[in-house]
């Protein structure tokens, strides 16, 4: 019973049959991301886990968990994805897609029920080790699985198939918001806040739509390539005909590098994202725009909504037009736009206009998505198909970096702001100076790649379904 | 390397079938999504 169990989910029972269709792979990767995208949308819990106690928001009980004490369980979440991803990538590429994919519904799903005790007993350690560790490992797992099975199913359209999956994590609080306030106020009646119920209810859904992608996703066999596909026909110098193990990745110039953009470009979206709804009422106030003119809580939601969306439509349409421009030109458009959108963005600000300051705002959001998204196939292009997925689980630890980093100046920067005087759009032009300076890093690191040495090239035929010789 | 195998007409409209339903399966959910999303969106320029 158990050999057979175990065999279903080894590589060897995942290689596709003939007449298997590719197509199928990449709603099996979005089943998983959809799911983990969810993390993103946890700070809809935040009020109802600050009120469990009082059962109003509004009037917390001393015995009430602050915010401060909620977020360190998304950061903890976040945290451990990055440290997962880089891990389990090695374990991932030996056992396939299938294994890591229930290993990752696994702990995302128990996370939830382990948090959920963690609620019911008012306990935030068993939040945090639920929620936060065993659901961060999942989060992590998850975000990998499907990366190098899509770039070996897509050598011909590597960005768009990448950019598919990785659209689902964006795609995942903007399904997961509305449900668990929907969650919440069926299960209200029932426990404080109806937060505990709706953990358990999310770990269960999300757990059972995770098994579509666990047994729908399919290696392909190790000879197979698309009809017409004509290997290395890229005209990208970066481009490698070799393949580099996740090991030597790290020892290369060009990890790093890529390291450092994904590291920018990351704190520079975090840096917008993180103050999108009190930057855009502060800056456009009533007081700056007039009586009632003012955006107000509602219209600034909208603006955060907006963003999600660019978000979303970011990861696909920048990760898909890299297989056109190339990965190395894609990034200095993110770099170089961004630097001129970051750096104008507070001049229109003071100047009130309204309409180009969200289209800006959405522009860099949308690159911010791209970021992600075009990095797996910048590294298949770099170090190749042989263990890509580990080399990407590696290269995560900068969005784990990011998510300290980038909140961390934004905060230190504005309320340095405030205490000097300034209000308004004033207040938040240092943050969107600092991240123009950021991205000015982030586009020299990216000009400075160049294609790996050969010396870091595995010797001899490696098997690259199996990510080992 | 060795091209995508030919199918046969029944195999190549029984898998197309089947990425269809995979594709609404994720699709549906997402779309949602992005629906509730864009109706919150709306009270911007409101």
């Amino acid at each position: 019973m158990a050999d057979t169990s175990t065999s279903i989910l080894d590589r060897s029972r995942t290689i596709a049959g003939p007449g298997y269709n590719r197509w199928l792979v990449p709603p099996a990767a979005l089943a998983i991301h959809l799911a983990i995208g969810q993390a993103y949308a946890f700070s809809v819990f935040n009020k109802p886990l600050g009120s469990l106690i009082s059962g109003d928001p509004a009037k917390p009980d001393a015995l009430d968990w602050t915010p401060t004490q909620i977020g360190i369980t998304f950061s903890i979440a976040i945290v451990l994805l990055g440290l997962s991803a880089a891990l389990f990538g090695k374990w991932l590429e030996r056992v396939g897609p299938r294994k890591a994919m229930l290993a990752s519904a696994l702990c995302f799903g128990g996370g939830f029920l382990i948090g959920s005790l963690g609620v019911s007993l008012h306990n935030i350690f068993l939040l945090y080790f639920g929620y936060g560790f065993v659901g961060g490992i999942g989060l992590g797992i998850g975000y990998i699985s499907p990366v190098s099975t899509l770039i070996k199913w897509f050598p011909d359209r590597k960005g768009v198939a990448t950019g598919m999956a990785i659209m689902g994590f964006g795609g995942g609080a903007m399904i997961a918001s509305p449900l668990s306030v929907a969650l919440m106020t069926h299960f209200k009646a029932s426990a404080p806040q109806g937060v505990a119920p709706t953990f358990i209810t999310l770990g269960i859904i999300y757990f059972i739509f995770m098994q579509f992608g666990v047994w729908t996703i399919r290696v392909p066999a190790s000879d197979w390539a698309p009809a017409g596909y004509v290997p290395n026909a890229e005209h990208s110098a970066l481009v490698t005909a070799g393949n580099v193990s996740a090991d030597n990745a790290i020892k290369t110039p060009q990890f790093w590098l890529l390291w450092v953009v994904l590291l920018t470009n990351v704190t520079a979206g975090i840096g917008l994202l993180e103050t999108a709804s009190p930057l855009i009422q502060d800056t456009f106030s009533d007081k700056a725009m007039g009586a009632g003119l003012g955006v107000t809580a509602a219209a600034a939601a909208g603006f955060v909504g907006l963003l999600s969306l660019f978000n979303l439509l970011g990861r696909f349409f920048w990760s898909s037009a890299s297989d056109k421009l190339g990965r190395k030109t894609t990034y200095a458009i993110y770099f170089g736009l961004g630097i001129l959108l970051y750096t104008l963005v507070p001049t229109l600000g003071h100047n009130l206009q309204l309409a180009f300051y969200v289209i800006a705002a959405c522009v860099i959001v949308s690159m911010y998505g791209g970021g992600f998204a075009t990095a797996p196939a910048f590294l298949s292009d770099l170090f190749g198909k042989y263990q890509v997925g580990a080399i990407h689980g590696r290269l995560l630890t900068a969005w784990s970096t990011a998510g300290v980093l980038g909140p961390l100046i934004v905060h230190q920067l504005h309320d340095h702001a405030k205490e000097q005087g300034l209000t308004g759009a004033a207040a938040y032009q240092n943050v969107f100076y600092t991240m123009a300076g950021l991205l000015v890093v982030g586009l020299l690191a990216d000009l400075a790649i160049t294609a790996v040495k050969e010396q870091y090239y595995e010797k001899g035929p490696v098997t690259v379904e199996a990510g080992g010789h | 390397m060795n091209p995508q195998a030919p199918n046969s007409n029944a195999a190549d409209t029984s898998s197309g079938g089947s990425a269809v339903i995979a594709w609404l399966f994720v699709g549906l959910p997402l779309a949602w999504g992005v629906s509730q999303t864009f109706l919150k969106a709306l009270a911007l320029f409101k």
